[in-house]
């Protein structure tokens, strides 16, 4: 600390920044070890399900079509991303 | 009943051979039979920390595979009556252990009246570290109040629920216990450090102690004398307040908060601890 700090009025505060970053990873990394198996299955029967019935061809599912889980404190979220690619190719 | 405790924490460096030598050292002074053994093997430190590297004939691997039986290999310390330690093999790898041979020296630590059997894990995640978590009852996860650090110690976390003979048999779970080491209040007051509030709310385990960054711990390692010993120092104590949590008594916490300067000594920039 030196002469000027005394009278400074903002300091850098990268602990908040730390705990900030490790709050993200270490949440991110717990549901991917505790359950990898889960997830992953699940996903692949929504991308089945989602090409059967918007028509969206093989080989283009995982291009339009992003399933992630994600945990904000206490929940977990199932965030599902479907890129329609024009109206009027879904068919019925 | 011996209780069988992992010091660990995946990341090198944050102080498990300190913590290992310095909690067996207490645990001892305490009056409990006490073993810590190293299963760092190719690379053992535990016995120069504990001041015994030139009293190690036989080691760890040696009674894995039966080459020497435990009395021979176990080093009797030379200050306290109750304390023991097991070295690791310098000239050996971690492929030199199996489980059936580590469980065959558990049981026979066990059935030579131990009550607590200190295992200090190597760093990774990989065999050695697994030998020392095993067959834990109780784990002591020692992390410093830094990114990487924490990080490790919720992976070791998640590993001890997953990968011990207690997750495997459904035991209950291994009792796990957080130890932070080299922290340092004043950091954390500059906002330059994680807060112990920070790191017990990350990994959500209870605390078992804060051990502060010390001169304390540098000194005892350079003599071979755990730092438990030196009970002058905060460490010293720090390490002594630890011990009398892990056997359950309630102690308050210290070393935790900057002692207050005054506005001269902040003026001429005088450090806390500079002159100890």
């Amino acid at each position: 600390m030196s002469w000027i700090d005394l009278f400074r009025k903002t300091k850098s505060n990268t602990a908040v920044t730390a705990k900030e970053r490790l709050q993200i990873v270490i949440s991110h990394e717990r549901t991917r070890n505790s359950q990898p198996d889960l997830i992953s299955a699940m996903q692949t029967e929504i991308l089945t399900i989602v090409a059967k019935y918007l028509g969206i061809p093989a080989d283009k599912i995982q291009e339009q079509v992003r399933v992630d889980v994600e945990r904000r404190g206490e929940h977990s979220v199932l965030e599902l991303n479907i890129t329609l690619p024009d109206a009027l190719s879904v068919k019925n | 009943m011996t209780e069988v405790i992992v010091v660990t924490s995946g990341k090198g460096g944050v102080g498990k051979t300190t913590s290992s030598a310095a909690i067996g050292t207490g645990l001892a002074l305490k009056g409990y039979r006490t073993v810590v053994v190293d299963f760092d093997v190719g690379l053992r430190n535990l016995d120069l920390i504990m001041g015994c590297e030139r009293r190690v004939v036989y080691d760890l691997v040696n009674v894995v595979k039966k080459e020497a039986n435990l009395n021979q290999a176990l080093i009797k310390d030379k200050r306290l009556e109750e304390l023991y330690i097991l070295p690791a093999s310098q000239t050996r790898d971690k492929d030199a252990l199996d489980i059936e041979g580590v469980a065959r020296v558990i049981e026979e630590l066990k059935a030579a009246n131990f009550d607590y059997i200190i295992c200090d894990s190597p760093a990774g995640i990989e065999k050695g570290a697994l030998m020392a978590l095993y067959f834990a009852d109780r784990a002591i996860v020692v992390t410093n109040p830094e990114v990487s650090s924490v990080r490790d110690s919720d992976r070791i976390l998640g590993i001890l629920a997953s990968k011990s003979k207690r997750a495997e048999d459904k035991l209950e779970p291994i009792r796990e216990h957080l130890l932070v080491t080299r922290y340092s209040a004043s950091r954390v007051e500059n906002g330059d450090m994680l807060a112990l509030s920070d790191i017990e709310e990350l990994l959500a385990i209870p605390l078992l102690g804060v051990i502060p960054e010390s001169l304390a711990v540098l000194r005892a390692s350079n003599s071979g004398i755990p730092v438990t010993f030196d009970q002058e120092s905060d460490a010293g104590q720090a390490y002594l307040d630890a011990v009398d949590r892990f056997l359950g008594n309630k102690v308050p916490l210290r070393f935790v908060n900057t002692k207050k300067r005054s506005f001269i000594q902040r003026l001429f920039n005088t450090k806390e601890g500079a002159s100890a």
